[in-house]
């Protein structure tokens, strides 16, 4: 066995699917007041945050879950559900690397997250969330030096409280929709991220996302303010154990890009997806959406989702200030019971907005594949114009593969563009690939390389080499 | 609501003769309709136009009560001339005319009885609605290898006796094997504020061609629903164009089942809307079994307040392998305050197929306009040369010659 050979054996298997045996803290199971009052105090938060929890809860009591969406799933029960759990040694916070316990630290390194000093040959900052706290943030110093806050969460509201509170539920208020006002109720920690006036960030900031515990959800938030002509690029990943049950995640992420700020925020989103019969697996319910709130600013998503039992998500970006740009490139991939319905929302504002969707979805196996996308452009927001294309590739006969775009134009000078296209790998280019001697799935892999290359090109470098070989296990044992 | 529905539903039953068991029928669908109401936005078939608000604000409290005992006059002086052709004609909801003089007499059979056989499957509550309030359901059966020599034009006339009334018309059409039926829908309204639900239901067996063009041109204030169900067998062709434009809110509702292999269906919608109107298509078009294909293709030109929307899917069964679906969406804004909607969706469980849709709005290319202009014409010649060009793309599509011309000369549209 040569050694690519040996490394797609490795990683066949979902490899993150270890558990780490930690001693847990856990808030009682349930959703009530009490509870969030635990978080709350747990996490010594000054009162207007545990007001602001207060009102999502009271919020929330009076909302319904959704049904509309396509991929339907057994009704979770939420008060069986543990809203905070937390390794137990983070209890009394460690004030470096050296003293976090090391089995947390052997956990991201099995997860290949440059969390200790070698990190800094990757150059690139790392916030670490294990189930419901943040664990680690690295090369804060480096940072700190040109301004640039980049911490947990928690850590946010206690030394900034004056930005939280500006911004926090600024995108995504707590009246939002069902998941939306349960994460501002829960949530327990994510990431804050604040680049000054007119910073370029040096370097990629980066998030890893782990559940470890059983019967937990995990509800981070994730606050990203570029000020005035700041730059940041910011990429998130995620990891679960192997679990036979489905464990929820509902996350809520915030971007606010104020005048010529740009953000690109990408992720790599590989939740453990269930057996190849469907059983377990994450369910992953997220909110995500960025507010183009200055003029000429830019908002970017690019996201490669292959994991979680049910994907169910719409990044999308409210493009209020003049000038500003909305992109989303998406490449999204079920196989065997997967099912995802995700996509973007393109809100177009303010005038001479432009939006781009790229959406590549692969659907394999007895997965199911829904693009959902809105693009609409306001009365007021004149001369923008959108673009969007989405193609869905079908390997098999047992998966489906949907496109359900929403278009709405109420502005004249505005211009809209759709298309979208559905087909499989044809018999001619696989014959063509074979008879140069790649084996069929080396074969397919190719070609679906190259149907995802418009998306895989917007990924910052380092990860768009992990992002291509993900794309590859994903769809191991999909043909013939 | 519910009592005066229920008082005319009395009073509707006893002007007609039918017999015990389409009454029972009659009263399923009655309370089916009742427990939903009208369709809103709620709905996902409804959220672009909310047609329960738009009853309420533009009519307010509707009557449902036809008489269908009342002999209406038939006013001859809106039949079309210059096309000889077969007639049906409904006056306020009541058939009043079946003509089919051209044709062989014993190539065409009508069922007059009432019965409600053809149960769609829909759950939509303006059928029930229709259901329980139509007269006795008119069956058309074109006998098979029989190809009418001209074409059929069903008139739907309004006159002002009646109003803020709810009017439902209701036909069957079965055509058997090899024949072919040309069918035109024409509406002439001297009425105003009412809501006309219309539903047609077609059978297309072996080798059947319809063609159905749906002709809304005149200029009216009635709000119209019009849903046609189409089933087709093996090898039959339906072609259904939609001209869209003179009603204030007008919503054709197509939904197609290709049931037989090599059946194909097409699809040709126009918009040409102003001054508030609303108006939408939603098709459906369903592959359920191998080697069919379906086309559609839909235009708008938008004046000033006016909403369009477009919802468009192609369903592909499992089992539907080589099916072949395309769907484009075209929209012309021409003024700040008009809007279009579109939903082309496509939901796809089979992977050896060739799928694909587009959609684009916009306003005129001001390119084209200044090519034109360069060239000695004025602002408003080329912003219609351009419109025309544009909506003729539709209408070229139309396969029936003499029909085609007669819908050029209706909308103006010079070669």
């Amino acid at each position: 066995m040569d050694t690519r050979e040996k490394e797609i054996e490795n990683l066949k298997d979902y490899k993150y699917g270890f558990t780490t045996e930690i001693e847990n803290i856990k808030a009682p199971k349930g959703l009530n007041e009490e509870v969030i009052k635990f978080i709350s105090e747990i996490k010594k938060e000054p009162k207007w945050m545990l007001d602001f929890r207060l009102k999502a809860f009271k919020r929330f009591k009076l909302l319904k879950e959704p049904n509309w969406q396509k991929p339907k799933y057994p009704k979770i029960d939420y008060q069986d559900l543990y809203y905070y759990s937390a390794p137990k040694s983070m209890k009394d916070k460690p004030k470096s690397l050296d003293e976090l316990d090391p089995k947390l630290l052997e956990t991201y390194k099995k997860l290949g997250i440059p969390l200790q000093e070698q990190a800094r040959l990757n150059g690139i900052a790392v916030d670490a969330v294990f189930d419901s706290v943040s664990v680690a943030t690295t090369f804060k110093e480096e940072l700190t030096k040109q301004g640039i806050i980049f911490c947990s969460m928690s850590e946010a509201i206690q030394k900034h409280p004056e930005l939280v509170k500006k911004y926090l539920g600024t995108v995504i208020p707590t009246t939002d929709h069902f998941f939306a006002t349960l994460n501002s109720a829960v949530f327990t920690d994510g990431s804050f991220v604040y680049i000054p006036e007119g910073v370029r960030c040096p370097m990629e900031l980066s998030t890893y996302f782990r559940i470890n515990a059983s019967e937990t959800g995990q509800f981070e938030r994730t606050l990203i303010i570029a000020d005035k002509g700041s730059y940041v690029s910011y990429l998130e990943g995620c990891t679960a154990p192997m679990r036979d049950e489905n464990q929820l995640h509902a996350a809520n992420v915030e971007l606010i890009a104020l005048d010529d700020a740009e953000i690109k925020y990408s992720t790599v989103q590989n939740w453990y997806p269930g057996d190849e019969n469907g059983k377990g697996g994450i369910y992953n319910f997220v909110t995500k959406r960025g507010l183009c709130k200055g003029k000429n600013s830019k908002i970017s998503w690019t996201q490669v989702e292959t994991g979680s039992a049910i994907t169910w998500k719409y990044p999308s970006c409210i493009l209020k200030g003049d000038n500003s740009i909305g992109e989303f490139y998406s490449i999204a991939i079920t196989n065997n019971h997967q099912k995802a319905d995700t996509g973007t929302k393109m809100i177009h504002l303010g005038k001479n907005t432009k939006s781009k969707i790229i959406s590549k979805g692969i659907s394999a196996g007895f997965s199911d594949m829904t693009y959902r996308g809105l693009v609409d452009i306001n009365s007021k927001a004149k001369n923008s114009s959108n673009y969007t294309q989405c193609d869905s590739l079908l390997m098999g006969n047992n998966c489906g593969a949907h496109t359900v775009p929403y278009i709405k134009n109420k502005n004249f000078d505005s211009n809209i563009a759709h298309e979208a296209t559905t087909s499989k790998i044809s018999e001619e280019q696989l014959h063509y690939c074979q008879q140069r001697g790649l084996n069929p799935e080396e074969a397919v892999g190719l070609i679906v390389n190259g149907f995802c290359k418009e998306v895989l090109q917007q990924l910052p470098m380092e990860f768009a080499v992990e992002a291509q070989k993900l794309v590859g296990i994903s769809l191991e044992g999909s043909v013939g | 609501m519910t009592e005066q529905i229920k008082i005319d539903f009395e009073k509707t039953i006893k002007s007609s003769d039918l017999a015990e068991n389409d009454v029972n029928l009659k009263k399923q669908y009655l309370s089916s309709f009742i427990a939903n109401g009208f369709p809103g936005k709620k709905l996902e078939n409804w959220k672009f136009l909310d047609i329960n608000q738009i009853i309420q604000k533009d009519i307010g409290e509707l009557s449902y009560f036809n008489d269908y005992s009342v002999l209406n006059k038939v006013d001859v002086s809106v039949f079309v001339k210059d096309l000889e052709h077969n007639k049906i004609v409904f006056v306020n909801g009541k058939l009043e005319k079946i003509d089919f003089s051209n044709e062989e007499k014993d190539e065409i059979e009508i069922d007059e009885s009432s019965k409600l056989e053809s149960k769609i499957e829909n759950n939509n509550s303006l059928i029930d609605l229709n259901s329980a309030f139509t007269n006795k359901i008119c069956k058309i059966i074109i006998k098979r290898n029989y190809a009418l020599k001209k074409p059929l034009i069903v008139y739907h006339l309004t006159n002002n006796e009646i109003k803020s009334k709810n009017v439902n018309s209701r036909l069957y059409f079965q055509l058997e094997e090899n024949s072919s039926l040309k069918l035109i829908d024409f509406f002439n309204h001297n009425s105003e504020k009412n809501f006309l639900n219309i539903v047609y239901d077609f059978d297309l067996k072996k080798n059947a061609i319809l063609k159905n063009y749906k002709i809304d041109k005149l200029q009216n204030k009635n709000i119209k629903y019009s849903f046609n169900n189409i089933n087709q067998d093996e090898n039959s062709i339906s072609e259904t164009f939609l001209l869209s434009s003179g009603s204030s809110f007008l919503k054709n509702e197509i939904n197609c089942n290709l049931n037989g292999q090599y059946s194909s269906a097409f699809v040709n919608g126009v918009f040409l809307l102003k001054d508030n109107q609303q108006h939408e298509i939603r098709t459906s078009i369903n592959h359920l079994v191998k080697n069919t294909k379906s086309y559609q293709l839909i235009k708008s030109v938008l004046g000033k307040k006016s909403k369009a929307a477009y919802q468009g899917k192609i369903f592909v069964n499992q089992k539907a392998q080589k099916t072949d679906g395309y769907q484009l969406s075209k929209a012309i804004l021409l003024d700040e305050t008009s809007e279009f909607n579109a939903k082309p969706e496509l939901e796809i469980y089979a992977d050896d197929v060739k799928c694909s849709h587009g959609s684009t709005s916009g306003s005129l290319d001001e390119n084209s306009i200044f090519y034109l202009m360069s060239r000695g014409l004025n602002y408003q010649q080329s912003k219609e040369l351009l419109i025309n060009g544009f909506i003729l793309e539709v209408i070229e599509n139309i396969t029936d010659q003499e029909i085609k011309d007669l819908i050029k000369n209706m909308i103006g549209l010079k070669e």
